[in-house]
């Protein structure tokens, strides 16, 4: 699998992400900055976690309007797969490749903590590994991970099965909404969640449940 | 004579924090009345903080040197040899002024502050820890602080995504008026590139880069000055202001940098910013530096040439770089849209020159401002030890289990969930586990080894005898090490006292001090950096002696490591270490009967070694499933520690010491590991021939019961509960 992390200033899972990515693929991820305006062919591009621009003025907000934004906009709409973890779904969302918003915690605290989560769909690129175990344990880690949209994109996204992955418990959901906590583009090419797969690739640390949605992608670029 | 030096007396000089007699040398050294900048520069340099006057004479004591130590003290942080090439570098330094004025920032600028410490020197930081001490839980401040405090700490690490693995925290009301923020940052380098701050080679450039200089922090190294009232208010002495995003684009650029021949000395503005790190830089190499102001980078208009030499303005750096290297430093440092100036040259004059708007505003000799820097040999008390607890004296509980209940929800052995929850303790993917246990255990990446971490005190011991509780400090990291299966490297102390120019806290400070050399030399522990922070106190009132020790320690094989949690019922618990039962100052004797008095603990470091040297091979060789160390609480509250930690296992104990329960169950003698074991037959056999002393205290059930003694089987899930509802009950305002 061939595949792109995008580096905005202030990112700092990128590490984490390569040593996911690097379990699953011969292919060490290519690493792009956020000034750039092309990218190369890739399988998938990667939007990592960190404090993008510091998260000043609204998280995701300024790394939206980075140059290699416009890109990734393109490549995604070609049918690259895109993937956006925690600060990633932030920008994700304010790209408009996503709906809704991720808010302030409701507990108003940065909140590090392993959740149990439910996969809610299978269906996915991304998710298809999960099959019948359907009950994952990934950490989360983060300010602004209070899912919000309005009614009507909620029941859209859970009639076209594109709700990804929910908290089991309302309480540890930081206040998303009907517990979201990942959803997919109607076309499935495009995920955005607020936990961290590439923190859940061994046991030592965070368990391997993360481990199966980076080789159900790359399993599909062999 | 100018008019600005017309106004320079020695009453301005004690504003500056400056005795009469410390300011009578600066004239002598100059052979001329000083400059109001060079007035400033002295004064910083010449800071308890800076010059550490009062403490050098006794830091000079402490053991620093081992085959594995590649730096001691002296630079931004010490250096340990991990082995595969790598370096640990690593150092603990307080904010704790600043962090009662202003906690957020005050923590968050700590934590930044470092952080550089550490990168500075070429190193990757790979882990921060913490160590807060806290007034009481029912002073009105409290609250604010610990909440404050936590999110500034939080709010800077997981931005620049370090992750916060371990720290500790006390609650006690001599903190009230003066909280302790101490901050460890630890990194790994390779041992062939580690960078130092002697400057070398004159003619070469010196570069500022990072943030640019405001008026933040001015005086933060001595004290505010209100001398000039027509200037006051533009001098205004705020508290630093961090920007964790500033500081990881820095933190990237330097170690971009740092990959290329390019660097000769580095050093991070810090305490007296711009004036101590070139005095260090052009001190250390044996040069002098010129200084051109005006091509400083500034974030705000007309800043004088005092206020820029003693700006703190945080997220800076000061370099001197190969000339030939200066355009692809530019273009790193651009990349990263960070500021990048050349600011000056290094001379062969000795001096440094600084000028501003072409006139020369300060130009002193720096080896004789270095070298004739005070220094103190202040009176000092010794604190007498007082007379041991007679066990008769200690009453038994009304119950064990509501004496339990009662340690296991009181503010210091509560758990903190409530504040590692909020700090990002697995970005990196190198943390194995979550807080909570002995000592935090993080992956050297791409080797099978770790890096076992820690902070520790107990106050309440350095306070009933100094020296106990200076021994006991460096013997509980060392413990905490072991516990994981690691051997114990090499510790950072930060010293945190009262006023030293009082003979009774002065004395406090010489007995941890010697407390800790004697414990530091015994069990092969150097200290290779370290931080004093002394004055705290408000009102006559100091706070408890706080010598914080951070230590490092290293496991060759993670397979091969020991956790908290017990795994398998049907174990054998063995308790490694002799039990007197000893109550005095003990947190059963605080929490449970409301008295705070006695001898601390002896800290026999023969056997603190023979029996760590015993636990660590046996958790090398597969012996143990799962491993605590005892400390406050004693041996009750560390099986309640594991079985919280563990999953449906209860534990059944039995006293056959014919100690009285009470003193077996809470008493702290030091020294002791709990190992859950499933022979221990060979665990007792090699204890035997280790001339180490061990008793098998009890076995693992799963009942989920804790069993103290037949008559009052506890629930782990109750004790969970209570022990998790404390801190954000309290927090909550309950």
């Amino acid at each position: 699998m061939r595949s792109v992390i995008i580096l905005f200033p202030g990112t700092n899972r990128s590490r984490d992400m390569t040593m996911a990515i690097r379990r699953v693929s011969p292919h060490a991820p290519r690493l792009v900055r956020h000034h750039e305006t092309d990218l190369p062919a890739t399988d998938l591009i990667v939007l990592p976690g960190g404090f993008a621009y510091g998260d000043y003025l609204r998280a995701g907000a300024m790394a939206a309007r980075a140059p290699v934004m416009r890109a990734v906009v393109e490549q995604a709409r070609r049918g690259v797969m895109v993937l956006g973890v925690c600060n990633g779904f932030q920008v994700l969302t304010e790209v408009g490749l996503l709906p809704g918003a991720l808010m302030r915690n409701a507990g108003l605290a940065f909140t590090c903590r392993t959740v149990t989560l439910d996969v809610a769909t299978t269906s996915s690129p991304f998710t298809a590994g999960y099959g019948a175990a359907r009950t994952i344990t990934l950490p989360v880690a983060n300010n602004d991970g209070n899912f919000h949209a309005d009614e009507e994109t909620l029941d859209r996204l859970e009639g076209e099965d594109l709700v990804a992955l929910r908290y089991v418990d309302p309480t540890l959901s930081n206040g998303s909404v009907r517990r979201i906590a990942g959803i997919l583009n109607p076309e499935r090419t495009v995920l955005g969640l607020m936990p961290h797969p590439e923190n859940a690739i061994d046991r030592e640390t965070g368990g391997e449940d993360g481990l199966v949605l980076f080789r159900s992608l790359a399993g599909l670029f062999r | 004579m100018t008019e600005q030096e017309a106004g320079i007396t020695e009453e301005l000089a004690a504003e500056h924090g400056l005795s009469a007699q410390e300011y009578r040398r600066i004239p002598e050294i100059l052979g001329r009345t000083p400059t109001l900048t060079e007035l400033g520069i002295f004064s910083a340099m010449w800071s308890e903080h800076c010059s550490y006057k009062s403490s050098r004479r006794w830091l000079r004591t402490l053991p620093s040197e081992a085959p594995h130590v590649i730096q001691g003290p002296g630079e931004n942080a010490g250096v340990v040899d991990v082995g595969d090439g790598l370096a640990a570098v690593f150092k603990i330094e307080s904010h704790n002024h600043p962090s009662f004025i202003e906690p957020r920032q005050g923590a968050a600028t700590g934590v930044g502050g470092i952080m550089r410490d550490v990168f500075t020197m070429g190193a990757r930081p790979i882990a921060n820890l913490n160590a807060l001490r806290f007034g009481d839980p029912d002073h009105p401040r409290t609250r604010h602080l610990v909440s404050g405090v936590v999110s500034g700490i939080g709010g800077y690490g997981n931005c620049v995504g370090v992750p916060t693995v371990a720290g500790e925290v006390n609650f006690h009301p001599a903190y009230n008026g003066n909280i302790l923020v101490n901050a460890m940052t630890v990194g790994l380098a390779r041992t062939d590139r580690i960078f130092r701050s002697a400057a070398h080679g004159p003619g070469n450039p010196v570069i500022y880069v990072g943030a640019r200089t405001g008026r933040d922090g001015i005086h933060g190294a001595t004290m505010a000055s209100a001398g000039f009232s027509e200037e006051a208010e533009a001098r205004r002495p705020t508290v630093q202001v961090g920007d964790p995003f500033v500081e990881k684009l820095l933190l990237e650029a330097c170690l971009e940098l740092m990959a290329e021949d390019a660097i000769i000395a580095i050093q991070d503005m810090g305490a007296a910013g711009l004036t101590s790190s070139s005095v260090e830089m052009a001190g250390k190499g044996g040069l002098g530096m010129e200084l051109d102001l005006d091509a400083v980078p500034v974030r705000e208009e007309a800043m004088t040439a005092y206020e820029l030499m003693l700006s703190e303005s945080q997220e800076r750096m000061l370099m001197v770089i190969r000339p030939e290297a200066e355009r692809t430093a530019r273009g790193i440092f651009r990349r990263w849209e960070l500021d990048f100036a050349v600011i000056g040259t290094l001379t062969t004059t000795g001096r440094l020159t600084v000028s501003r708007k072409g006139r020369v505003e300060a130009d002193i000799p720096i080896d004789p401002m270095v070298d004739q820097a005070p220094e103190y040999d202040r009176p000092w008390t010794a604190t007498p030890m007082p007379a041991p607890l007679d066990a008769d004296a200690v009453p038994a509980p009304d119950s064990t289990r509501q004496a339990l209940e009662t340690l296991i929800t009181s503010p210091d052995l509560a758990s903190r969930r409530w504040i590692w929850e909020q700090y990002d303790w697995m970005v990196m993917n190198d943390t194995l586990g979550e807080p909570g246990g002995d000592a935090a255990v993080v992956r050297v990446r791409d080797t099978t080894r770790a890096l076992a971490l820690t902070v520790d005190c107990t106050p309440r011991y350095c306070a009933a005898h100094p020296e106990t509780g200076g021994a006991q400090a460096v013997a509980e990291a060392w413990r905490n090490i072991t516990a994981t299966g690691a051997r114990p490297l090499a510790i950072t102390n930060n010293l945190n006292f009262g006023n030293p120019e009082r003979p009774e806290i002065m004395g406090q400070l010489v007995g941890c001090i010697a407390g800790m050399r004697r414990a530091a030399r015994e069990l092969g522990f150097p200290v290779v950096s370290g931080n004093v922070s002394l004055y705290n106190e408000t009102d006559g009132e100091a706070i408890l002696p706080t010598p914080v020790i951070g230590g490092v320690g290293l496991l060759d094989d993670i397979s091969r490591r020991a956790v908290l949690r017990i795994a398998n019922a049907g174990e054998i618990l063995v308790l490694v270490g002799e039990t007197t039962g000893w109550l005095g100052q003990s947190l059963y004797l605080r929490e449970v009967i409301g008295r705070e008095d006695g001898a601390p603990p002896p800290v026999d470091l023969a056997s603190e070694r023979a029996n760590g040297d015993l636990v660590r091979a046996l958790i090398a060789d597969g012996l143990v499933t799962a491993c605590h160390d005892l400390s406050d609480g004693g041996l009750v509250v560390a099986v309640a520690e594991m079985l919280i930690a563990s999953n449906g296992v209860g534990a059944e104990l039995n006293n056959e010491t014919g100690l009285p329960l009470h003193s077996f169950l809470f008493g702290e003698d030091q020294g002791r590991y709990l190992l859950a074991t499933p022979g221990p037959g060979e665990v007792i056999v090699r204890a035997r021939s280790a001339r180490v002393s061990t008793a098998v205290i009890g076995r693992t059930t799963n009942d989920g019961l804790l069993t103290p003694d037949s008559d009052s089987p506890i629930p782990v899930d109750v004790l969970r509960s209570l022990h998790e509802a404390w801190l954000p009950r309290y927090m909550q305002g309950g």
